[in-house]
């Protein structure tokens, strides 16, 4: 296991350092540089936040000692201050909204594998069903759902016409009067609208793989060794075949990170919930250029983690990948 | 040659058309180009003429998809967004899969350090959100539809990359190739005329593939309002502003969504179709793995 952690972690390094470089290429896009751009966007930009600019980009010097002066202060995790009003640093700004975030991509992600992996596995079982063909057809709408447009159509039926849920924020406003309890069920009930939109495509997608997954592995030799015994199709399907289904869906479970924490962005901003998708929408819309940068870092470095974190779960439980050295990517 | 290519091409034919599904997508997909090409004839409207005595009126014989805030034509606006996302699609598309051929041959056939250098930079790019990239890369640039096409094509070409990559790797081991190097062909026809020929079957599921996922990208932008702008009707934008209208005007939501779902269902069964046609060894999990990471 040593090794192979080693291995894995190693790669972390020059992939952080590489975040570091595309982010910055994306702020030397703007044609003639960040000020030029935003002067033209607001031509009543003050000089002082010209001048906070100029100091915090180094944007007066060389490409090559702005990018270097900027990587020393990232590792002392030093993002700068936003340049709206209040000024906060960058840093606390994504604080405040990463754990909304987090909690609404790790529910998700929950309810998906839980909701997936039995529907993927009772359909490569019964391959060519009536239960099969379905889950295939939701398969396809759900791919092809944009999920903005189903968040409005679940806002107007049971926020608006029934009024059953909560259709924005993560409070109400008698939320301070409420008991214990009672505040409990309004942050969940202000969760759910934004949740199952965001776990529509996603289950697409996992009881896909899922059914895959389980459809390779039935058809190895020692499936039919374990039926071969004897064994009823129940061990066999839910404990030979199913734990090696298992294991390619936890580095997809990975993989579609990016994907997850990307489409929190337009489900953050349609419920108005204050996490990092949210932040930034309108920090591109308020062209709070420290905090868009900053975000676009935090969020790439979330997802190399937990990239990370399903590789090393991966070899855990699988010996092949961690012994073999390379990991067979298909 | 000439004659196995067309036996291929003959069996390939056969299979995909034994696949219903398939053939629907595609059939609609052909009906969806041409509505977009001739929206300037069909369209019963002018899509970004305002009318002020028909404000949000609901669906009727002379607007069958009603009208929006502005008395805007909603029919015709659908019809001009058809225009917006398919061009989107495949221009965005076409961009992707350029990049991901050349990087993907290139580390497949030159292997070694260039093939590290290009595997690494896939796995840097496949670790930003593409959502947050593109949103961080549009907050410098002025949003316009080419802006979308290249910054949507320069994000999207890591699945090709990959593919391509796969099957060079495979492919230089064959004996065809490893015949004409020895009899001194220049490296370039290797790559181009025998080589990638042969890897062009994943690489086009991919493109049908990815023109769907393309167009939903597209769409979720400018239902931000940082895609192609108004009063350019996008069906993102339709969206944007039904929206705003959400409780009275449910045809103005409806309807975009609904071209966007049709759009992109038909994309991906014509899609799958030609890859199970194409060659039933084309793993779903490698495909797959391409739509999502798209997403």
């Amino acid at each position: 296991m040593g090794p192979f952690l080693v291995r894995r972690l190693l790669v972390v390094v020059p992939l952080l350092i590489g975040i570091t470089f595309v982010s910055f290429i994306v702020i030397s896009l703007a044609p003639g540089g960040p000020l030029d751009f935003l002067e033209g966007e607001s031509p009543d930009l003050s000089p002082e936040v010209k001048k906070q600019l100029t100091e915090l980009y180094g944007l007066d010097k060389p490409l090559v000692v702005q990018y270097w002066s900027w990587l020393t202060r990232l590792a002392r995790l030093d993002f700068g201050r936003s340049f709206l009003p209040d000024g906060k640093p960058v840093l606390t700004k994504i604080g405040e909204r990463l754990p909304v975030t987090l909690l609404l991509n790790i529910v998700e992600m929950l309810i998906i594998l839980a909701v997936a992996v039995p529907i993927g596995v009772l359909s490569a079982v019964r391959q060519g069903s009536s239960f099969d063909k379905v889950t295939t057809m939701f398969v396809f709408i759900g791919f092809a759902t944009p999920d903005f447009w189903l968040a409005l159509l679940l806002m107007s039926f049971f926020g608006a016409q029934l009024g059953w849920l909560p259709i924005s924020g993560l409070r109400s406003m008698n939320w301070e009067y409420l008991s214990f309890w009672g505040q409990q069920l309004d942050f969940i009930s202000h969760l759910a609208l934004p949740i199952v939109v965001a776990t529509f495509g996603g289950l697409a997608g996992f009881s896909r793989y899922m059914r895959q997954s389980m459809l390779e592995v039935v058809r190895q030799d020692y499936v039919q060794t374990a039926r071969a015994k004897g064994l009823s199709e129940q061990v066999v399907i839910g404990k030979h075949a199913l734990r090696n289904a298992l294991l390619p869906v936890v580095t997809i479970l990975g993989l579609s990170l990016p994907g997850l924490i990307g489409g929190s962005v337009i489900i953050e901003s349609i419920f108005a919930i204050p996490g990092m998708g949210q932040l930034m929408v309108q920090s591109i819309y308020a062209r709070d250029y420290p905090v868009v940068m900053g975000n676009l870092v935090v969020v790439a470095v979330l997802t190399l983690f937990a990239n990370l974190f399903a590789d090393i779960a991966y070899g855990f439980v699988d010996p092949r990948i961690r012994l073999g050295g390379r990991r067979g990517r298909r | 040659m000439a004659q196995r290519a067309r036996g291929e091409i003959r069996a390939f034919g056969r299979t995909f058309v034994r696949n219903r599904l398939a053939v629907g997508g595609g059939i609609v997909v052909a009906i969806l180009v041409v509505l977009a090409v001739l929206a300037p004839l069909l369209a019963p409207w002018d899509p970004n003429k305002p009318d002020t005595r028909r404000i949000l009126t609901p669906p009727s014989s002379s607007h069958p998809l009603g009208t929006d805030q502005i008395g805007r034509d909603v029919l015709s606006r659908v019809l001009y967004g058809a225009r917006v996302s398919l061009a989107v699609g495949f221009v965005s598309v076409g961009i992707a899969t350029i990049i991901g051929i050349l990087l993907g041959a290139a580390a497949g056939y030159h292997g070694g350090l260039v093939d590290a250098v290009i595997t690494r930079v896939v796995d840097l790019m496949l670790v930003f959100p593409r959502f947050f990239l593109l949103l961080a890369v549009l907050a410098f640039l002025k949003p316009s539809i080419w802006t979308i096409m290249v910054v949507i094509g320069l994000s999207g070409w890591m699945g090709v990359a990959r593919l391509v990559r796969a099957e060079f790797l495979t492919l230089r081991e064959r004996e065809f190739v490893v015949w004409s190097e020895s009899i001194g062909a220049s490296a370039a026809r290797v790559v181009f005329r025998h080589i990638l020929p042969n890897a062009m079957a994943p690489v086009l599921v991919a493109m049908t593939l990815g023109i769907p996922a393309a167009i939903l990208t597209e769409s979720g932008l400018s239902f931000l309002g940082l895609g192609v702008q108004p009063p350019y009707a996008t069906w993102g934008n339709i969206l944007t502003d039904g929206k705003d209208a959400l409780e009275i005007a449910w045809w103005m939501t409806l309807y975009p969504g609904l071209a966007i779902l049709i759009t992109v269902l038909s994309y991906n069964l014509l899609g799958e179709g030609i890859r199970d046609a194409l060659d039933p060894r084309l793993r779903q999990a490698r495909v797959g793995r391409i739509l999502r990471v798209g997403r």
